[in-house]
């Protein structure tokens, strides 16, 4: 018989699918990241600066990626696959968990191959530190993505909405959380601000970890903001899923 | 019952689009909703396979109710809907398989199924490209397949074949009606091809402005709401109006139009008579009438002409 878990699967490995036929899609939401890394790294002051900019363009990519992927379902939408999935027996809470984990998927490679770039010119990877990494990573994709998926479900014919709101969001919580330079000398407003996003706890587990330090304040505010982001899309998520026609 | 309404009614902002519809469908019936464009048909099979709640009545679906019974309705039924069912962005097989795993098949069975139905709907050449690329008519084959992998004991289609060529639209009829034979699938569907509703359903409800106004076997509407009509003309106009008096009929010039039960049948006799009465008759026409003709004298509309209205409104 099945179960949310079984139907959570079909939903995943259905959405893993064209993923796996078409690898370089998961370039695709790179190609921005990977300029950042290309044309903005060099211009960093400091012989670390890759050390630090790095785990940064790993959670921008992860950002890029998730927070576009609602676009798939909308597109399914129109289209009326997603409805054909509705009348389906599955749970629909397996309709969103199973797209949201699949995030995790592309992220995960994303970051092997920012990494694997990087370590030629100088980047060192510490494996203990950037495994757990990529655990606080992806439960902020999985959150992200159902996050998506909820302005998606929300979006059902005004596609403007999704992509005015996604494009709008996208740079704010970018910059606030120092990805691109660091907020620590910046106005005080600023820094202020930066504490409500919670990429920015994000970004900083992941530059401690990927330099090897497991043990800190910052992990553990990571993994705090990570869950609450995975707790709060799966929440949202699922309702807007349950209503959805 | 497989299916039972009562007053189904659905309401949207400011459209009432299903009003108060009772319907019954017996196991094994395959019947044909038929109306313009607006009419309501795919808000009633959007009730009926529970993805949206009715505002007013209830229905059953198998014997479970659309709204407090979903689950139980949803294992038993199969919806082809308007759109396309299979994802654009992944192939074809792929999408028959995860199809029949979310209705709880194992890998194995669902494979060979999808297997059974590509070969049988002609769609081995493009199953294993990605739905994106293939033509309207392959991808609506497809979603055929998709709506069958679990062979469903009640099967919604909504506009079948619309975009198919007619030799497609030949093959899906014969599929649906194999089906049925084969299974004893109950079948619901909505057309806009009078000439389907015509030959395959031995059932047809009309549907206008969210209400049902005919539903009977298309034999029995047109006979009892249009007729036949047996035209005979004549070669001298003071012939035909002889005639027109005899036989109580309407005339136009040198036509006169009878208006029968059954035209076939009822045209030697008409013969007879005239002969009876030294008019000669110089042609004879039978003509039969459609299930357009139906909805004309039902509506005062014409199907096909509330399509090109609609066109034009948008
Ligand atoms: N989600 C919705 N919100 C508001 N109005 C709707 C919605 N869905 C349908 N309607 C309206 O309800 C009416 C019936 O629509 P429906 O789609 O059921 O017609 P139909 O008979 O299937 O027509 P067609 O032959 O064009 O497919 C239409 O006036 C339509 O605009
Ligand atoms: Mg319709």
């Amino acid at each position: 018989m099945t179960s949310l878990v079984s139907d959570t699967r079909v939903v995943f490995s259905r959405e893993l699918r064209p993923v796996i036929r078409d690898p370089f899609s998961v370039i695709f939401s790179m190609i921005q990241p990977l300029f950042f890394l290309a044309l903005f790294a060099p211009l960093l002051p400091g012989e670390s600066s890759l050390q630090w900019f790095v785990p940064g363009i790993v959670v921008m990519s992860c950002l890029f990626g998730s927070s576009m992927t609602g676009s798939n379902l909308l597109f399914e939408m129109q289209t009326g696959s997603h409805e054909r999935m509705l009348v389906t027996p599955l749970r629909r809470p397996a309709l969103l968990i199973g797209r949201a984990l699949k995030e995790i998927v592309p992220m995960v490679a994303q970051a092997a191959l920012i990494v694997v770039v990087c370590i030629p010119f100088g980047f060192e990877l510490h494996l203990g530190g950037a495994v757990l990494g990529l655990l606080i990573l992806a439960g902020f994709c999985i959150g992200l993505g159902a996050l998506s998926y909820t302005l998606a479900l929300a979006s059902k014919n005004k596609e403007w909405l999704f992509w005015t709101v996604q494009q709008t969001l996208l740079f704010p919580l970018l910059l606030l959380a120092g990805v691109l330079l660091p907020i620590d000398n910046g106005p005080g407003w600023l820094r202020a601000l930066s504490h409500f996003n919670p990429m920015t706890y994000v970004v900083n587990a992941e530059r401690a970890l990927f330099s090897g330090d497991v043990l800190t304040r910052g992990t553990v505010e990571g993994v705090i903001a990570a869950a609450g982001m995975a707790l709060l899309g799966l929440f949202v998520g699922v309702r807007a899923m349950q209503r959805s026609d | 019952m497989m299916i039972e309404t009562r007053e189904l009614t659905k309401q949207f902002k400011d459209v009432r689009a299903v009003d108060g519809i009772n319907l019954t469908v017996a196991r094994g019936e395959l019947v044909a909703l038929l109306g313009p464009n607006g009419a309501g048909k795919s808000t009633t099979l959007r009730m009926l396979t529970t993805l949206i709640p009715p505002t007013a009545g209830n229905a059953s679906v198998g014997g479970f109710d659309v709204v407090r019974q979903q689950r139980e309705v949803r294992l038993r039924i199969g919806y082809i809907g308007q759109g396309n069912g299979a994802g654009h962005s992944q192939r074809g097989r792929d999408e028959l398989v995860s199809q029949g795993r979310a209705y709880g098949m194992r890998v194995r069975p669902a494979r060979e199924r999808a297997n059974e139905l590509v070969d049988s709907l002609g769609l081995g050449d493009v199953a294993d490209r990605t739905v994106s690329t293939l033509s309207g008519g392959q991808r609506r084959r497809l979603d055929i397949a998709m709506g069958l992998i679990h062979s469903p004991e009640l099967l919604f289609l909504d506009e079948p074949s619309t975009g198919l060529d007619p030799q497609n639209r030949a093959n899906l009829q014969e599929h649906i009606l194999r089906l049925r034979e084969a299974r004893e699938t109950t079948i619901v569907l909505t057309t806009h091809y009078l000439d389907e509703a015509d030959s395959m359903a031995e059932r047809v409800i009309v549907i206008d402005h969210g209400r049902i106004i005919a539903d009977d076997t298309p034999q029995r509407l047109k006979a009892k709401h249009v007729g036949d009509h047996v035209i005979l003309g004549f070669t001298a106009e003071h012939d035909a109006i002889s005639a027109a008096r005899t036989l109580h009929a309407e005339r136009h010039g040198t036509e006169v139009r009878v208006t029968a039960e059954d035209g076939p049948q009822q045209a030697p006799k008409l013969l007879d008579d005239l002969s009876a009465a030294g008019l000669a008759v110089s042609s004879i026409e039978v003509t039969r009438p459609t299930l357009d003709d139906v909805f004309l004298t039902l509506t005062g509309r014409s199907l096909r002409e509330g399509r090109a209205e609609e066109t034009v409104e948008v």
